[in-house]
């Protein structure tokens, strides 16, 4: 068994990131484990542009957004192994990865850095009734097919779902020939940003359907038609509302689950609410010197967020690497009222902290409140806060106290 | 007049309430930056987007090269770019940055390719 400082598993933007960050902070000893050919992770697909307005001031495609990240860690000599997959990780951190060339590896690292991003949800886990043709793609999975591999996926479409990666490729399917029939989306409001819903539909005329789903999936060899339906308040479907809607291909853009079926087997803690591990304001899962951050840790909205939790995660990382332990946190982060989720759920009360969350509802002109019994720690005034777009601050020490724990609410 | 935009500039995407008259912008409320402003007053006169889609391969360890424009062009003109765009096909090795069409259309706008592809 070989011995390695720091395993990060996944070669995508939170991976290279971190990997890079570790170097920096002096850590020699890094390996990377990429189960595809090439490194950049999802990026290499996402062809669109809007990366890195936050990152280097300029609006990158994914491909390229990727590559500056890959050439830098060719440039630091960080070994990056690609067409591996790990199949264990062990809550001692021995990783166990095979790959067709080297065949069953295994390895004892010190910190272990879970960067495995996510996946889509499927027809599988909605369970919409009907057929089984050809012809349903998830968003993601059709965007592989036309930005890779050249292979149109449909003509007539429908779009089930309003996550930013439908959204995406409704504009792509539109751009490539194929005709948009509409966006479905069950809930009330959209799923994926504003911008996108602009300048993806609105731009091209495609239509959003709030509060509806598809009910039915019809056709024998390929995908015919599907009945969509509108929608009451629990999402059931309302009878006398179904309509029948012709169509050769459906999309599926309904929700990225993190990928983290390697975390279980590490004995990594995971949070219902993100289905992401439990972190402290370090990345540090509850299996020391177990670290996770990007999709692997929360569905982030943007790339730049990534790259930045990322890095934040190989610094504590790093430290941990260096002084063999970090600082313990006792203190609870709870999401309180209208609050879906909080990252970390944990923290020392002893340093500055990069708190990320979500809302629960679209809400317009409130305030976001932090406070530690009946302190205040801080109040931020939103114009407007959604679901949608993932909200973080930075928290400062000099306004947390070491003895209580952290609400987080809307008031 | 009165309208409510959605800014495309950044992930932001400001709700932007803005008043105008004809194409000329009176008031602007609810944007983040001075980007807001001149987004709205160029959606007025005249809406520009970019694009990103991918051109042909031969020779290359993928059959796909993507590219994207180097400046948003008239949203009008999208499927003309899209049309000139998918008459080409590169041949490997291309880098990024590599200018595919200069000037395409006469819009000021260069499609360069974002990805590396090495011989095959």
């Amino acid at each position: 068994m070989t011995h390695v400082q720091a395993i990060v598993v996944g070669g995508g933007p939170a991976g290279l990131a971190a990997a890079l960050r570790l170097r920096e902070k002096g850590i020699e000893d890094i390996l990377i484990l990429e189960r595809e050919t090439l490194a950049g992770g999802i990026l290499r697909q996402c062809i669109h542009d809007g990366f890195g307005l936050t990152r280097f001031g300029e609006s990158l495609s994914g491909p390229e957004y990727a590559q500056r990240f890959i050439d830098r860690v060719a440039q630091e000599g960080i070994r990056c192994v690609a067409d591996t997959t790990v199949l264990d990780i062990s809550s001692d951190k021995t990783v166990t990865a095979v790959s067709r060339k080297r065949g069953l590896m295994q390895f004892q690292a010190d910190a272990v850095l879970l960067t495995m991003g996510c996946r889509e949800r499927t027809r599988g886990a909605l369970a919409v009734p009907g057929t089984r043709p050809s012809g349903i793609y998830t968003a993601g999975v059709a965007q592989n097919y036309i930005n890779l591999q050249n292979i149109m996926v449909g003509r007539e479409t429908v779009i089930m779902g309003s996550g930013d990666i439908g959204l995406i490729m409704a504009r792509r399917l539109t751009l490539e020939g194929a005709h948009v029939k509409g966006v479905y989306e069950v809930l009330p409001y959209p799923s994926g940003l504003p911008r996108n819903i602009e300048q993806c539909l609105n731009d091209y005329g495609i239509p959003l359907y709030l509060s509806h789903t598809v009910t039915e999936i019809r056709g024998r060899e390929r995908l015919e038609s599907v009945v969509v339906a509108q929608c009451d308040e629990r999402f059931e479907p309302i009878a006398g509302t179904e309509e029948e809607i012709p169509c050769d291909t459906l999309i599926l853009s309904v929700g990225l689950i993190p990928e983290n079926e390697l975390s279980l087997a590490a004995g990594v803690a995971l949070d219902a609410r993100t289905r992401g591990a439990f972190v402290d304001e370090h990345c540090q899962t509850n299996v020391p010197g177990v670290f996770a951050a990007g999709n692997v840790l929360h569905v982030h909205d943007l790339v730049d967020f990534v790259s930045l939790e990322a890095e934040q995660m190989a610094e504590s990382a790093a430290e941990y690497l260096n002084a063999g332990s970090l600082p313990a946190c006792c203190l609870e982060v709870k999401a309180g009222a209208d609050i879906g989720h909080v990252i970390p759920q944990r923290i020392s009360g002893t340093r500055d902290f990069t708190l990320s969350l979500r809302v629960r509802k679209p809400m317009r002109n409130v305030t976001l409140v932090l406070a530690q019994k009946d302190r205040t720690v801080k109040r931020v005034r939103l114009r407007k806060a959604l679901p949608a777009e993932m909200i973080q601050l930075t928290v400062r020490k000099a306004d947390l106290c070491e003895d209580a724990d952290l609400e987080v609410y809307v008031e | 007049m009165k309208r409510i935009f959605t800014c495309v500039v950044c992930p932001n995407g400001c709700e932007i309430e803005a008043e105008y008259e004809g194409n000329r912008v009176l008031s602007v409320a609810g944007n983040l930056c001075p980007k807001g402003r001149d987004y709205v007053t160029q959606e007025l006169v005249d809406p520009r987007r970019t694009i990103a889609t991918s051109v042909r391969v031969t020779g290359g360890t993928m059959p796909l090269a993507s590219v994207r424009l180097t400046k948003a062009i008239p949203k009008n003109r999208i499927f003309d770019a899209m049309r000139e765009i998918g008459r080409i096909t590169l041949e490997a090795p291309i880098s990024i940055g590599d200018v595919v069409i200069p000037n395409l259309l006469g819009l000021g706008s260069d499609v360069i390719v974002t990805k590396n592809i090495p011989k095959a």
